[in-house]
């Protein structure tokens, strides 16, 4: 595969001859994760097998087609692969179907205008590998995401799969399980990255029966699709971790909570229950042992903070959810009052590689303390979003730049979000901060469950502040005063602030409500729900006080602060500002200054997005 | 509690219907939130009578089952619109001017987040994260996506619903099915 600026470079031949053994054959890999579902994947998968059946009779391979979960790079979507070959097309349409089959598979050549090109050299790249999305990443959570086909257990068991389960059950105690658990220094990927092997042997630690494991899949921080794209890209995974948890600590029920709006992934997890019962992973004497455990589904109602996990469980109860005072653990006394281990999504698909490669092994990748990898949803200003794996303690650096491809549009990169509604914004002085639990917590701000958003010049820290509070103002269920009262204070102030109202004082005042929040609320979401507003103003003081004392949005973002203007020294009368106001407010001939006429102005900043020449400034 | 009183209003198809949910669960308070969502998912809403047979049900006081129905932003009160239009205002989409998509669709259907349309065709919600940030703005109209949505496009995609009758024939729908 050396040289793919050639049009014609042949597959490797050793596949292409006898192709009797699955794995010998080629296979095409259509991406049907959420964001190419979006844009018609379905269709190009349909399609493909049309063709290939019509082509077929005279053609030695036969690909197979899978559709997968998410491949990644999502905004490069619709995405596909031909394996083993290993190539990889972008933004593949129904019009490139024809060609795929019949200059690609049936004679083995590459389609330049599918391939991916390189922001370095320029030139088109063939594999995922070569692509500088996906070289520096890791994949241990997404392992078999978007390489696999979800719905079918046997792709799974040929990758390896259930292979831990056999080797816990068949040769290994609860405890050597969890010593294994526990050297991997694995940390909960859920958010408050809690040690698990120290949850499950407290766990096991107690008596009473019976007892329990949970998945949280609620993933409710905005932003984040990491969970999603497990559970509808590698159900199995999640499983086999559970079912390896409830054999160390003694379970023999467990509860997957899937949010409201994932309907396919309630369904594909749903699907790969029933397999497993079917082959023996679920129900009783799993793999002939005298271990029982079998798993249900619980799909969430909508409720942010049913994602903590005593509301979580409360809400598995048939209750509301609202979380309860932690005096007592939940490894102690969680669901219906018996002991319970509550895990992650990505936390569960972590397991069966620790018992397969041991925990020696997992803990070289990553930190001394952040042991192994993370995925993120890379999204926002970026160019390239989509879901990454990468080894924690890269930089955020290398995340939003090199895997990232930088700034949308070649504009200038203010801040990146972590951690959600409890986390913050890291600015652009912390660039070369290690990606881990503890950096990001110093920072201000946290690892949450991975959602990571770039914010470029066009973003407004202190719409992203009041964004957050107000999102966190809808969520909080009021059971405890702290959060209810400080939370929509908070908002108040904000949109105070945003809309000109604001006063030097408030900035104390907003400090001062965060403080009390953090100390007395109940649970997370009260606790944390100050992050994004300290971190603002720890790091974009400048900009508060730019709302406050000279009533201007730097950003020009908030509507009542700003106001936009054309350069005229840069603007060379293109038109394209014209050609996308909404309300006709910019006039000016072809090749003539623009001029916005301020009473009609909206602001809504898309001739700030169009002008390719940045004419358009805000005042 | 007025149970009897609320007896007397009960429509005879509502009462069949959730009767019929019902059975399918064990009497169990684990399941409210399910039987829950499966009335709504029959009625668009949870009307007073659903309620009350889950109270009878589970024998559970009524206000336990009414707090689970206000509480859990999935299930509503009031109907809702035949096709839901969900627009992301999640961080991404946010950041990607989801608020745009409101403002159109609002001049487009004269209606704004939380209302529903006069002859009950559509309603609009804004919400959270939809797990596609990738492709921001989107929206989800019944279960189908649409992402990287502009103002122009919105009014392509609702002039599919537009006539009211069935689904819209993109495959991603069919694929959530
Ligand atoms: C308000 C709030 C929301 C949360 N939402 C989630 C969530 O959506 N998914 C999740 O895994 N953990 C969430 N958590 C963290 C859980 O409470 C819990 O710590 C975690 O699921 C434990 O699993 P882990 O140890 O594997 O990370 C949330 C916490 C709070 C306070
Ligand atoms: S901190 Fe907020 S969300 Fe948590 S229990 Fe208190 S009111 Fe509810
Ligand atoms: S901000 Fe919007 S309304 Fe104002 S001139 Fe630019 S495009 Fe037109
Ligand atoms: S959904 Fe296809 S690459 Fe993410
Ligand atoms: S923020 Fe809109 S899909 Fe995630």
């Amino acid at each position: 595969m050396s040289n793919p600026n050639q049009a014609d470079i042949r597959m490797r031949e050793a596949h292409l001859s006898e192709g009797t053994l699955r794995r010998d054959c080629r296979t095409v890999l259509v991406c049907c994760g959420p964001g190419c579902l979006a844009n018609d994947s379905p269709a190009i998968a349909k399609a493909l097998r049309s063709k290939i059946d019509e082509a077929g009779l005279d053609v030695k391979v036969h690909p197979l087609i899978k559709e997968t979960g998410c491949q990644g790079l999502c905004e490069k979507g619709p995405m596909i692969r031909i394996v083993p070959d290993d190539i990889a097309y972008y933004k593949v349409s129904l019009n490139d179907v024809e060609a795929i089959v019949e200059k690609t598979l049936r004679s083995g050549e590459v389609i330049p205008k599918l391939l991916h090109i390189s922001a370095k050299t320029g030139k088109p790249v063939l594999t995922l590998r070569e692509n500088e999305f996906y070289t520096p990443q890791v994949k241990i959570a997404l392992r078999h995401v978007g390489e696999i086909d979800p719905h079918q257990i046997d792709d799974y068991i040929d990758h390896g799969g259930y292979g831990a389960l056999e080797k816990t059950v068949k040769e290994m105690t609860p405890d050597v399980v969890i010593e294994e658990v526990h050297r991997s220094g694995l940390r909960g990927r859920g958010g408050a990255g809690f040690p698990t092997g120290r949850k499950w042997k407290q766990c096991a630690s107690y008596e009473n029966s019976p007892k329990y494991v949970v998945c949280n899949g609620d993933e409710g921080d905005p932003g984040a699709f990491m969970d999603r794209s497990i559970m509808e890209g590698d159900p199995h995974s999640v499983i086999e971790g559970m079912i390896i948890g409830a054999y160390a600590v003694g379970a023999n029920e467990g509860f997957i909570y899937i949010r409201d709006e994932y309907a396919l992934a309630v369904e594909t997890i749903r699907k790969a229950i029933e397999q497993a019962r079917e082959r023996g992973y679920l129900g009783r004497n799993i793999l002939g042992s005298s271990f029982s455990f079998d798993l249900s589904i619980v799909r969430g109602g909508g409720a942010f903070v049913c994602g903590e996990s005593t509301a979580l469980m409360a809400s598995i109860e048939g209750k509301v959810g609202e979380p309860r005072a932690k005096y007592i653990r939940s490894v102690e006394k969680g669901l219906w009052g018996q002991p319970t281990v509550l895990n992650n999504v990505e936390t569960w698909a972590n397991i069966p590689v620790i018992l397969t490669q041991g925990g020696d092994q997992f803990r070289q990748i990553g930190t001394e303390k952040s042991t192994g990898t993370k995925v993120f949803s890379l999204v926002g200003k970026v160019k390239n979003t989509g879901l990454v794996e990468v080894p924690m303690g890269i930089r955020l650096r290398e995340l939003i730049f090199d895997i990232g491809g930088g700034i949308l549009g070649g504009r200038k990169f203010k801040a990146v979000q972590t951690g959600g509604p409890s986390g913050g914004c890291i600015p652009e002085e912390l660039l070369d901060l290690p990606v881990d639990f503890d950096s990001l917590t110093e920072a201000g701000s946290m690892m949450g469950s991975g959602g990571m958003i770039v914010m470029d010049d066009r973003t407004c820290m202190v719409d992203v502040a009041r964004y957050y509070v107000q999102f966190l103002a809808d969520e909080s269920c009021g059971k405890c005063v702290p959060c209810r009262e400080g939370i929509r204070r908070m908002a108040e102030i904000l949109e105070d602030i945003c809309e000109g109202r604001g006063q030097e004082s408030d900035l104390d005042l907003l400090l001062n409500i965060g403080e009390t929040m953090a100390e007395a609320a109940l649970c997370g979401l009260g606790k944390s729900a100050p992050n994004p507003v300290s971190t603002t103003i720890r790091y974009f003081r400048e900009e508060y006080l730019a709302h406050i004392q000279e009533r201007r949005c730097p950003a020009g973002v908030c509507r009542e602060l700003t106001t936009f203007e054309i350069d005229g020294a840069l603007c060379n009368g293109c038109g394209l500002c014209r050609r996308d106001c909404p309300t006709d407010a910019i006039t000016g001939s072809t090749k003539q200054r623009h001029v916005i006429d301020q009473e009609k102005c909206i602001r809504c900043g898309n001739c700030v997005d169009s002008c390719k020449r940045n004419a358009v400034k805000v005042r | 509690m007025t149970l009897s009183s609320g007896m007397q209003h009960r429509s005879p198809d509502r009462v069949a219907v959730t009767g019929r949910i019902l059975e399918g669960y064990p009497k169990e308070q684990r399941y409210t939130l399910a039987m829950l969502q499966d009335i709504q998912k029959e009625f668009q809403f949870i009307p007073r009578e659903s309620m009350e047979l889950i109270a009878d049900y589970l024998e559970l006081p009524l206000s336990k089952i009414y707090s689970l129905a206000t509480f859990y932003k999935a299930l509503s009160l009031r109907p809702k619109g035949k096709h839901v239009i969900k627009i992301c205002d999640g961080t991404a989409c946010h950041i990607r001017s989801s608020q745009m998509l409101a403002n159109e669709l609002y001049t487009l259907l004269k209606i704004r987040p939380g209302e529903t349309t006069e002859d009950g065709q559509f309603s609009i919600e804004m919400v959270n994260c939809l797990g596609a940030c990738a492709i921001a703005p989107v929206i989800v109209i019944d279960e189908t996506f649409y992402g990287k949505v502009t103002p122009a496009k919105l009014q392509e995609i609702i002039a599919q619903y537009g006539d009211a009758f069935g689904q819209s024939d993109r495959s991603g729908g069919v694929a959530h099915e």
